[in-house]
């Protein structure tokens, strides 16, 4: 699976299971004002890593919060080709 | 000096700017000048006088009002946090012996206690100076703890305030902000900062959206702005963090690494940037302005400001006049040691002149600032008659620092593990608050026991 269905999937799992309605997404969604709150995306992150193997959050060297979905996906897809690049 | 011109209240009046100075909530802001000689609760204030006083209100504005007319009149108040549980209230007013309660919004859970209430009005009258306490105000707060009844510990003003300097006549006023709810110890510090430090302070609301909050934040212009490093990496992923510009920001209540303290120094780079320590029953520790993750290990075993601090058997323990005085509940464990210590059950590790925080002794786990007690989930794992063994434990995250994961032992060998897993899961969320919820659960053969029998915890 490649990165970005797998984080849309994801998305709409952790949103069904936590209850919680999510806003379309879009690559200009801000990630607050979509619907989850910390603790969804402390479980995306982390769920994320058992899927994909990696957590760019905890291997990048300078700590990036992104803000949009958008965001989100270009940094999970750049980790992804670092990964395999390493 | 009596008790009474010791109170917030007193204090209040005689600090400046009183005409200039304001509590900015939502959808009201108060004058300082207007709060300090004036009674939201009417003739009621008197008639509240020497009683010990539960404060439940649904809003923080009410709650912050209340202490400023209650310090140096009743004999106790008892300060309810938003998330405290409607079925906890009698077995908190049996424990608290409260006999009166300050509220803004009538509610059934309040009316069904039987005593004598107390409403904050929306307006202010003239105040008609109460007889004053005899002994200083008994402040009542609730720890941030884990499991069955809620735990209580007794501070007093002179405690409370014991870290916050004086004033510094003719500094730029600060306006102060926090993502705390005040009625929470963190949050309370700011609230007492911004009245006693001649500041303003913003007060949030339970349910505010954080964008929302950080535009009045910045529409206010606030100086000085605390919360956990949850609460700023939330801030970090927000687009309104463009909206306040802080001289200072400050991050307690979980272990600040140093990623989030690199991240905010890029974010905020005019601000000056702090990490604090505190817990409610030893009160305020110290606080790190180096920009270093950790805190220097020669704090320890001398004296830090007034406060005292030893490691002993990997815990951080603190002695200082700040600490809680004891315990409300009758059954609790001594709050200190014989020498006065409290133990603060957070572990630290030395890396080279630096002790570093690792996480809380007996597993408990700190997900976003909230304290998870692993025994409580795993006795809600074992109630299914498919599970012979749970070991619950924290796996680390970028987001909340730590989220909760369980190895589960199955007492027989599953036909559909999928299903057994869900209906498990299902049950932890129909128990258990959405944190302590686990976000992993992983059936394994078998659970590490310790020579004493005991399920083997790290750190334990």
């Amino acid at each position: 699976m490649t990165v970005r269905p797998a984080i849309l999937a994801k998305f709409k799992d952790v949103a069904a299971s936590q209850e919680k309605t999510l806003a379309p997404l879009t690559d200009d969604l801000v990630l607050l004002e979509s619907g989850l709150d910390s603790l969804c995306f402390a479980i995306i992150v982390a769920t994320l890593e058992d899927d994909l193997g990696f957590d760019p959050f905890s291997a990048a060297d300078d700590v990036y919060f992104p803000v949009t979905l958008g965001d989100f996906v270009n940094f999970y897809e750049t980790a992804a080709l670092e990964n395999v690049a390493s | 000096m009596s008790p009474a011109d010791a109170s917030l209240r007193a204090t209040l009046r005689a600090s400046w700017r009183l005409n200039a100075r304001r509590l900015f909530a939502p959808r009201r802001a108060l004058k300082l000048a207007d709060i300090a000689g004036a009674t939201a609760l009417g003739w009621r204030l008197r008639a509240l006088a020497g009683r010990s006083v539960l404060i439940r209100t649904a809003s923080t504005l009410a709650a912050a009002l209340a202490l400023i007319e209650l310090d140096g009149v009743a004999r106790r108040m008892v300060l309810c946090p938003p998330d405290l549980k409607d079925e906890a209230l009698p077995g908190v007013v049996a424990t608290a012996g409260v006999d009166a309660i300050v509220f803004d919004e009538p509610t059934p859970a309040i009316e069904a206690l039987g005593l004598p209430l107390a409403p904050l009005g929306p307006s202010f009258e003239p105040l008609d100076e109460p007889a004053a306490c005899a002994a200083p105000t008994e402040w009542v707060m609730f720890t941030s703890g884990t499991t069955g009844a809620p735990k209580m510990v007794v501070h007093m003003l002179e405690g409370l305030t014991g870290a916050i300097k004086p004033p510094v006549r003719g500094a730029a006023p600060r306006v102060w902000g926090t993502f705390y709810d005040i009625r929470r110890y963190g949050g309370l510090q700011i609230l007492l900062r911004a009245l006693l430090g001649e500041g303003s302070m913003v007060l949030t609301e339970p349910g505010e959206p954080l964008a929302d909050l950080l535009g009045r934040l910045g529409r206010h212009g606030v100086t000085h702005l605390t919360g956990t490093p949850s609460h700023w990496r939330r801030v970090l992923m927000s687009p309104a963090a463009s909206a306040i510009a802080p001289a200072y920001l400050r991050l307690s209540g979980e272990i600040a690494d140093q990623g989030v303290l690199d991240a905010l120094k890029a974010r905020f780079p005019a601000a000056a940037i702090g990490h604090a320590y505190a817990s409610t029953e030893a009160g305020v520790g110290f606080e790190v302005n180096d920009g270093l993750a950790g805190f220097p290990a020669s704090l320890v075993d001398g004296l830090c400001g007034d406060v005292e601090m030893r490691v002993i058997d990997g815990t951080l323990r603190l002695r200082s006049g700040r600490r809680a005085r004891s315990y409300v509940n009758p059954d609790a464990p001594a709050l200190t040691d014989a020498h006065g210590f409290v133990d603060s059950g957070d572990m630290v590790e030395q890396r080279g002149d630096r002790l570093h925080f690792v996480g809380r002794r007996g597993g408990i786990i700190n997900v976003g600032g909230l304290k998870v007690c692993p025994e409580e989930i795993e006795a809600v794992i074992n109630r299914h008659p498919g599970v012979r063994a749970a070991l619950v434990k924290g796996r680390r995250n970028p987001i909340t620092g730590a989220i909760v994961v369980a190895d589960v032992v199955l007492a027989d060998a599953a036909n559909d593990e999928a299903a057994l897993k869900a209906e498990i899961l299902s049950a932890c969320r129909r128990d258990l608050a959405p944190h302590k919820v686990p976000t992993g659960l992983r059936f394994v053969p078998a659970l590490a026991m310790t020579a004493g029998g005991k399920l083997e915890r790290a750190g334990a």
